[in-house]
């Protein structure tokens, strides 16, 4: 990469004038006139027949246009869509409404069409449903057990999939342990809560026939071919504006039967209609996370060596597969070894069907749960035999020189420097300090925790596949228009993108507008996730810049009349070797060449290019975190004293930003640690649905972050970025937890499962007196 | 349902006056933004919990989403439109930008109003202070820190502003 100006530099972003003035334009915000608006009733039971569905009295209530049920619509809407999955995968068929049975607390029945929301909202409450309760299943251990109720009947169980991995000698490995370390752990179900829930307009316009569709969505592009299929209609007639969208966190990387359901509901009624989805539906019906409930076996030597891990776990899908449903589950798989040397590794996932709204990814999918895993697992054999966690990680990492590294779940890690981050991080912290006082204060009766967390994760998705599109040209105006698939929703783009541009073609940042989020002007792309967006969406942008900057060579040859071996390239100025001051710029050849009638054949007069980059490989960031707690056994409160993460995503293109990812990163880890759990009782019930609670970390729940970098570059693109929109929420999680149970180690503690809340820390303390070296994990 | 009479309420929003009439039922949020056009004024969770709604109903921060529109008869709106003077943006809404303080963007008009009630109160507010004023307004994107940062910034912005504004009174009384 040459030396860049703006690659690098603390830039503030082009999104915010907009954004703090109250001005963007979330779909919510969208106003078209002669707006229909819907409603959709939602399931109050967790699995029951649907005897009968009676819309007469909602039909007649003034204001109200129309309703349709599951049975009306089931043969002019596809069902929702499922990607990925192995050969043992069992798809049941997920309609947009449910025809003749419900298996979750608020899968949709019926939609209300209003003239307003409040009409539409009135209408719902004359729907008379007549349910006959099916036996529930709400615990996904239980769902496997034979003689469980099952919840589709087409297959004689409720296994959704399973799969095996193996690699290595796992006999050889247990049997010359000295030590086997065994750990039950819960990765509870989380909802991802975007502040802004989801959303959707539609609009048919017969005399264009197109069906345009605005929804909170970080995939325009999937949800637009998705949407064609669904309802059978050429995909050049259907138009995806995602417009500004608040927040996704996986939660809006999905189709969803909202979408689809408006989209039909605008082509037949020929008027546009609206949909804005409440919290407590977003809690029922957008998907969550994690849901996993594992055994772990580690075979250990005495010096702390880990010679092979085995981990079997049931993951807990909800009554449907989502879009990547099944994905999930195997990135736990593909990431086990975390940051370290482990010969043999085996993971068995059971993948089950359970009555709840489905799992899918959330903030991390996978990573995180594969991270807990192995980070809590270094922690217990640490304890077990009685060296510091510190040690442990030291002893098992694989070296810098080592990278490319193979794990044995056969992935390949890009580059790494896991010993540096992790001293940046103790030194930081200062450990050795933190050690004696935690000392000190325990004979105080003060317990304080010391956690880390040596992560890496799989970023940029990625090779197979997942590419991305960008486009770059200047216009005879000398602006540039720059066009990406990454669809974002909140990471900035439009500033970072505009930097790797600016830098390329040494042209002005404000000469430059990035446009994303519109199928009808960026033709093609995959979308915002895995932290991919600039890894494999800049990446794009990068090569597109350069082609055009290749272009403009043979242009500026053909002006200038000399060979473009004889051209210097600086600040965006081909210039005469010899001869600087003739010379011109990208931006006035992109003028000249607009009117030039005579170029030769071979020249293209477009100064134009597109790029669809796909990588070779994935990316794997990593760091450090180290979280310092004070727990107070009288009240079970858990006080975050200091919190230092190192991590490394390689090169970096704007520092804000990735502060900002990182930042926001550990605080959602952290309310997975510390607060979130989303509930269901054994009915199916929903125990967590409005934000009072389920609890998301509050500005006051934190202390100030103390961040920190290393720079290991990724060979996989000519960027060297690696990622960051994920990192932080993978690594942060396992440092609280380890941090918690350290402080609690007086106590006889050796772990928890999440979330620490007062109550659950309280109890464990009140039962101080009992035997110590318990184990507190939640049994069902 | 029997439909409810209609009720007339005269509002004042970022200074001006705007009479309609509405269901009595209708949330003061809805008559910014359906009624109004305000659209920065976002609604999270109308539970009053997240906060994102959040206006100056006669100079104090409420959330929108649990307010009646016929509650607000006669009162004086400031929503986030309203903050900045014309082209000059305000102190908080300068910070936020500098400190990148916002991600998606969602939480921002009701974090930069809560901000304001408290910087009307309480013009230096120490780290923990800002914290716990913040703690009904839900950000899902930053951690927070840097929405922390830009009310630090904001203030000492301020202070200058008002120094600022003090000396050139002093210079203005000396001629």
């Amino acid at each position: 990469m040459p030396v860049s100006k703006l690659v690098g530099a603390r830039i503030k972003r082009r999104e915010d004038p907009q954004l703090i003035r109250g001005a963007g334009r979330y779909v919510d915000d969208v106003s078209l006139p002669d707006t229909l608006h819907v409603a959709i009733l939602r399931s109050s039971h967790a699995h029951a027949t649907i005897k009968s569905i009676d819309t007469d009295a909602a039909r007649q209530l003034p204001g109200v246009v129309t309703v349709v049920t599951g049975a009306e619509i089931k043969d002019q809407i596809a069902p929702l869509p499922v990607s990925g999955g192995n050969e043992t995968l069992r798809v049941p068929r997920h309609d947009v409404l449910a025809v003749d049975k419900v298996c979750h607390v608020g899968q949709g029945i019926a939609a209300v069409v209003a003239d307003d929301r409040y009409m539409a909202e009135d209408a719902l409450d004359l729907i008379r449903v007549e349910y006959e309760s099916l036996p529930v299943v709400s615990d996904p251990e239980k769902a496997l057990v034979p003689g469980s109720p099952v919840i589709h009947s087409e297959w004689p169980d409720n296994v959704a999939f399973r799969s095996e991995q193996k690699q290595g000698d796992l006999t050889k490995a247990f049997k010359a342990a000295d030590k086997i370390v065994t750990q039950r752990l819960v990765h509870q179900r989380l909802a991802p809560i975007a502040i802004e829930p989801r959303g959707v307009v539609a609009q048919y316009l017969s005399s264009d026939n197109e069906l345009t569709v605005w929804s909170s969505t970080q995939i325009p592009h999937m949800l637009k071919s998705h949407l064609a299929k669904m309802l059978k209609l050429p995909e050049n007639q259907v138009r995806v504006i995602a417009p500004d969208v608040g927040g996704g966190f996986g939660s809006k990387l999905n189709v969803y039967a909202e979408e689809a359901l408006l989209a039909y509901l605008a082509l037949k009624l020929n008027r546009p209609v609206k949909w804005s989805e409440g919290r407590r539906e977003n809690i029922q019906a957008t998907i969550h996370g994690r849901g996993q409930v594992g055994e772990v076996e580690a075979a250990v030597k005495k010096d702390g060596t880990i010679l092979g891990l085995k981990y079997k776990v049931i993951a807990d899908i909800g009554a449907y597969h989502q879009l990547f449903t099944p994905a999930i589950p195997p990135f736990t798989g593909l990431m086990l070894s975390g940051c370290y040397k482990i010969p043999a590794i085996g993971v068995e996932v059971a993948a089950v069907f359970t009555n709840k709204m489905s799992t899918d990814a959330y903030r991390g999918a996978g990573r995180p749960e594969a991270t807990y895993v192995i980070e809590r697992m270094i922690d217990r054999v640490a304890q077990e035999l009685n060296l510091d966690v510190v040690k442990v990680r030291k002893k098992n990492f694989p070296k810098p020189t080592e990278f490319p590294f193979k794990t044995a779940t056969g992935v390949a890690y890009d580059s790494g420097n896991y010993q540096l981050a992790l001293s940046k991080a103790l030194k930081r912290s200062g450990y050795e300090k933190l050690r004696r006082d935690q000392k000190r204060l325990r004979s105080q009766g003060r317990y304080l925790g010391i956690g880390l967390s040596t992560y890496v994760e799989i970023c940029a998705m990625g090779p197979k596949g997942m590419w991305e599109y960008g486009k770059v040209e200047v216009e005879p105006t000398g602006k540039v228009t720059v066009l990406s698939g990454a669809s974002p929703h909140g990471q900035g783009q439009q500033t970072s993108f505009a930097q790797i541009v600016a830098d390329q073609l040494g042209v002005e940042m404000d000469d430059i507008t990035v446009i994303h989020g519109d199928t009808a002007v960026v033709p093609k792309g995959i979308g915002t996730f895995g932290s991919r967006a600039t890894a494999v969406g800049g990446v794009a942008i990068y090569k597109a810049a350069e082609k055009v900057k290749e272009k403009a060579r043979d242009l500026a040859s053909h002006l200038l009349e000399v060979d473009s071996e004889d051209l210097n390239f600086s600040d965006g100025r081909f210039s005469v070797k010899g001869v600087p001051k003739k010379g011109l710029t990208i931006q006035q050849i992109a003028r000249q060449i607009h009117a030039a009638q005579n170029l030769p054949k071979k020249l293209d007069p477009r100064l134009a290019a597109e790029s669809q980059f796909e990588p070779s490989n994935f990316t794997f960031p990593f760091g450090t975190h180290v979280c310092v707690v004070e727990v107070e056994p009288e009240t079970g409160r858990v006080e975050i004293k200091k919190y230092v993460a190192v991590d490394d995503c390689g090169k970096v293109i704007n520092p804000l930003l990735v502060d900002g990812q990182v930042q926001g990163g550990i605080v959602q880890g952290l309310g997975q640690a510390l607060f979130e759990e989303v509930v269901y009782d054994e009915h199916g019930q929903l125990l967590t649905g409005s934000l009072m609670d389920y609890a998301v970390p509050r500005a006051a729940d934190l202390p100030r972050l103390n961040l920190a970098r290393t720079e290991t570059p990724t060979p996989v693109n000519p960027l060297g970025i690696k990622g960051i929109g994920e990192a932080g929420t993978i690594g942060s999680t396992p440092a609280i937890v380890n941090a918690v149970v350290d402080a609690l180690a007086p106590f006889g503690v050796t772990h928890i499962d999440m979330p620490l809340t007062p109550q659950k820390i309280w109890t464990l303390c009140q039962a101080t007196k009992a035997p110590r070296n318990r184990s507190v994990s939640r049994k069902s | 349902m029997d439909a409810v009479a209609k009720k007339r309420v005269s509002i004042k929003v970022n200074g001006v006056e705007h009479s309609h009439q509405v269901e009595p039922r209708l949330l003061l949020v809805h008559f910014l933004r359906d009624v109004l056009g305000l659209t920065g004024t976002h609604i999270g969770c109308e539970t009053s919990i997240c906060g994102a709604c959040t206006v100056m109903l006669d100079d104090t921060a409420v959330k929108s989403c649990t307010v009646l529109a016929v509650q607000a008869d006669g009162a004086d709106v400031m929503t986030i439109e309203g903050l900045a003077q014309g082209e000059k943006l305000h102190p908080l809404q300068e910070a936020f930008w500098e400190c990148h303080g916002l991600q998606c963007g969602f939480c921002t008009p009701g974090m930069i109003l809560t901000a304001h009630q408290l910087l009307m109160r309480n013009p230096k507010p120490t780290e923990n202070e800002i914290r716990h004023a913040l703690d009904g307004n839900l950000c899902r994107c930053t951690g927070y820190q840097h929405i922390v940062d830009a009310v630090q910034l904001a203030t000492k912005k301020m202070s200058r502003n008002v120094a600022g504004s003090r000396q050139k009174t002093k210079g203005n009384r000396h001629r």
